[in-house]
């Protein structure tokens, strides 16, 4: 038997069980959206922009729950960069990814009682959540009220920017997702970290 | 047949002279292309003088008249349609005209004569049909379109071009678009009068009064639509060889699906942005000419630049987690 952390409580997997749906949902509507056709779209537009609005305000509604709740919890210590020669750190892992991992060696950070996320994945979880989260729902809702948007910004159009800047950003989440997911598999064991979302405990090393 | 008469022999001479008065003034070439309109706003027309005498009264809300019979001054209000603002008459296209070019002389009389009110303008098409120096704005295939839309069909001959043409403000805009916003501002106000103004409608139908925010509720964020696209661009079936298409559609046949906007090959190409559209109909041209226009339209700004550069990164990025993933499968065989 191996040992067991209870890294993952009911509310961080009701999160990010709804998190990563809405997040699906959101990225199909989009491109949908943006990709739209006369004759083929994946999604009809009107019906695709209802889909997108409504998505999005649940998905507002699950990130502050993701922000109230991670912090009241203490949760929000993973989230934070607290070890000096953190850039140190991140080639350390990163040089495991690329090298060590082919060579059997053993993972630099391992998952235990007080560490929860190796320091890129930590990093790659404050970028998305801390970082292009706020961007993504500030200019989704920058383009749900347009009237609230400055119309021009250095000579160009401040919707034009707005836009861009929300599907750039939803760009790198939908790659982020693609490449989390990845990344998810090389847990203790292959399929450790997704059992530990369903049920919670996850294997140490 | 004296209105016919009095019609033909008073067009041709005047509109000899004032097409004169047009080169001398202007120094124009007929066949360079309008002059824009703020160029001339504040020339001075050559009936400046004469128009006086109609705005002396129809220039403001108040009119003074001398009462022979108790032979005092009179002040009494001018009805507020028939008030016609200088600084308006003086921009639009017509700003060259007297009056009485337009309207019969013996206006100058008051109280205008009765009969006068029965005589029938002119229409565009009397001093415009056939004539090389307006080829450019096709009017007789905009009769011939406008005699076809469910205006002309449901409400005849009172429905004319005046209805929408103001004879007395309006004035070429989006030919000349500086501004797109005000472009379609005004072309959609032109609608607006008639169809945000019941007093207005009603004077050429019976039907009851049309909500237009309540037939639109099917379109969403409709207040940033109705500021963005003209009513034309849903309204009006396409007609590539005019600027402005002028066949408004019965209701069952007008845009409503989202995609004929919202698509790479958007109706706005061929309606709105029809002039910035066609220096690039290239990959990138319509993007720049929406750029130019303080417009995003989802779905039809697509800039090929970052599509190819996300498609290259995700195609990437995929490739390399495969070959990690072989290179793991690899190397726990050979352990
Ligand atoms: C003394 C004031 C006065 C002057 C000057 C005057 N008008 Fe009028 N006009 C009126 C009034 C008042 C009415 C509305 C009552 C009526 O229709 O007779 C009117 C009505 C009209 C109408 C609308 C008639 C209709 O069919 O309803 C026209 C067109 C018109 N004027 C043209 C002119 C022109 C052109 C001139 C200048 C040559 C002019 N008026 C000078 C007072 C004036
Ligand atoms: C280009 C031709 C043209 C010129 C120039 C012109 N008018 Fe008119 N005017 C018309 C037409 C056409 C109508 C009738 C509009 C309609 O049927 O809706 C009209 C209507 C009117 C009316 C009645 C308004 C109404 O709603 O019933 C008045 C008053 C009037 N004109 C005064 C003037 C005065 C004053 C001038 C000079 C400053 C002038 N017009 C110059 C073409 C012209
Ligand atoms: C009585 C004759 C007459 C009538 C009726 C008339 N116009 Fe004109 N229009 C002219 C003349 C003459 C000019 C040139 C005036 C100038 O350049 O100052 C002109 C100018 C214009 C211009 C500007 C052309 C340019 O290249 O600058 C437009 C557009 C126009 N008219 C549209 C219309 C429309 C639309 C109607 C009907 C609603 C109409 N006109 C009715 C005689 C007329
Ligand atoms: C239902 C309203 C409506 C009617 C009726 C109408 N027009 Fe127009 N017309 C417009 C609008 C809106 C524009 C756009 C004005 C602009 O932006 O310059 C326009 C523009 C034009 C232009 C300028 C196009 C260009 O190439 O720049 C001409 C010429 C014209 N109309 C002629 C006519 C003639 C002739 C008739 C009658 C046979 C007529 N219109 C009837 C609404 C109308
Ligand atoms: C995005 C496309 C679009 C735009 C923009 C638009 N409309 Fe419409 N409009 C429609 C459609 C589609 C219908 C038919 C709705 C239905 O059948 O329920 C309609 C219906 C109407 C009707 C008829 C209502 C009836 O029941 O008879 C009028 C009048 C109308 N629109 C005027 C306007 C005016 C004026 C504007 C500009 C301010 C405008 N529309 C802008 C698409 C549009
Ligand atoms: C002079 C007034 C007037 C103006 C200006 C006007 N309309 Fe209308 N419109 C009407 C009237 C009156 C009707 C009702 C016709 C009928 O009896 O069915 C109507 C009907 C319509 C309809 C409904 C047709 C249907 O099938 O029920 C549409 C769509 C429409 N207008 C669009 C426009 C657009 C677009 C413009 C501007 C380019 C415009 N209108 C400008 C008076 C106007
Ligand atoms: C006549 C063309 C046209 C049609 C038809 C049309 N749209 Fe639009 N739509 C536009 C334009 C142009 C804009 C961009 C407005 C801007 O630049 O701010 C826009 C903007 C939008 C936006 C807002 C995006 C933002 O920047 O906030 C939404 C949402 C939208 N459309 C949805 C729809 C839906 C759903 C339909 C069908 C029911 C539809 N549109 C039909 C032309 C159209
Ligand atoms: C864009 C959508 C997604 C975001 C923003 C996201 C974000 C996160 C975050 C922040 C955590 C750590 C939670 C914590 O314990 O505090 C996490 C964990 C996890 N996620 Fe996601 N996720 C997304 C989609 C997905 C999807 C689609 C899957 C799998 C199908 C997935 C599988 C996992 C697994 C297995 C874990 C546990 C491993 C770990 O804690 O790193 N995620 N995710």
């Amino acid at each position: 038997m191996t040992e067991k952390v209870y890294h993952y409580p009911l509310w961080i997997r009701l999160w990010h069980v709804f998190n990563a749906l809405l997040c699906l949902v959101l990225i199909v509507t989009g491109i949908s959206m943006q990709f739209s056709e006369p004759n083929r779209s994946l999604v009809p537009f009107d019906l695709a922009v209802s889909i997108h609005n409504s998505a999005a305000i649940l998905l507002i509604i699950n990130y502050l729950y993701f922000l109230i709740v991670n912090r009241l919890s203490g949760n929000r210590m993973h989230y934070k960069i607290t070890e000096k020669g953190y850039v140190k750190m991140l080639i350390t892992q990163f040089r495991y990814y690329t090298l060590g991992i082919f060579r059997g060696e053993k993972t630099p950070f391992p998952v235990s009682e007080v560490r929860k996320f190796n320091p890129l994945q930590q990093f790659a979880y404050i970028v998305i959540l801390y970082w292009f989260f706020p961007l993504i729902i500030i200019t989704g809702l920058g383009l749900f009220f347009p009237e609230m948007i400055i119309t021009r910004i250095f000579g160009i159009s401040g919707l034009f920017l707005t836009d861009l800047f929300h599907i750039l950003s939803g760009f790198v989440v939908s790659m982020f997702m693609i490449v989390h997911i990845y990344f998810c598999t090389m847990g203790t064991r292959l399929t450790s970290l997704f059992k530990g979302m369903i049920n919670g405990w996850v294997e140490i090393h | 047949m004296k209105y016919k008469y009095w019609r033909r022999s008073r067009v041709i001479p005047f509109t000899l002279l004032l097409s004169n008065l047009v080169y001398v003034s202007f120094g124009l070439d007929p066949a360079a292309s309008a002059p824009l309109v703020a160029d001339t706003a504040f020339t001075k027309s050559a009936f400046y003088d004469q128009n006086e005498q109609c705005f002396r009264c129809h220039g403001n809300s108040k009119y003074t008249y001398f009462n022979p019979v108790s032979e005092k001054d009179v002040s009494a209000t001018m009805c507020e349609n028939r008030v016609i603002h200088r600084n308006e008459f003086y921009t639009a296209n017509h700003r060259s005209f007297a009056c009485v070019d337009c309207h019969a002389a013996e206006y100058d009389t008051f109280p205008h004569p009765g009969q006068l009110r029965m005589e029938a303008p002119y229409n565009c098409i009397d001093c415009h049909g056939y004539d090389e120096q307006y080829a450019q704005y096709h009017f007789e295939e905009i009769e011939e379109e406008f005699q076809q839309s469910t205006h002309y069909t449901a409400n005849g001959d009172a429905f004319t071009c005046w209805k929408c043409h103001n004879p007395h403000t309006y004035r070429i805009n989006i030919r000349n678009s500086t501004s797109m916003q005000q472009s379609i501002a005004y072309d959609n106000q032109i609608c607006l009068n008639c169809h945000s103004d019941f007093e207005r409608f009603q004077l050429l139908s019976d039907r009851e009064e049309i909500n237009l925010i309540q037939k639109h509720e099917w379109l969403p964020n409709q207040g940033l639509h109705f500021s963005q696209v003209r009513c034309i661009e849903c309204h009006a079936r396409l007609n590539d060889s005019l600027m402005v298409a002028h066949r408004i559609m019965p209701k069952d046949k007008s845009v409503k699906r989202c995609v004929e906007c919202h698509s790479q090959n958007s109706l706005l190409m061929s309606s709105l942005y029809k002039f910035q559209a066609k220096e690039s109909r290239s990959d990138a041209g319509f993007l720049n000419s929406i750029i130019l226009n303080d417009a995003f339209v989802i779905g039809a700004n697509r800039n090929i630049i970052l599509n190819r550069i996300s498609l290259i990164v995700f195609f990437a990025s995929l490739g390399l987690m495969l070959m990690h993933l072989l290179l793991r499968m690899i190397f726990k065989r050979n352990d």
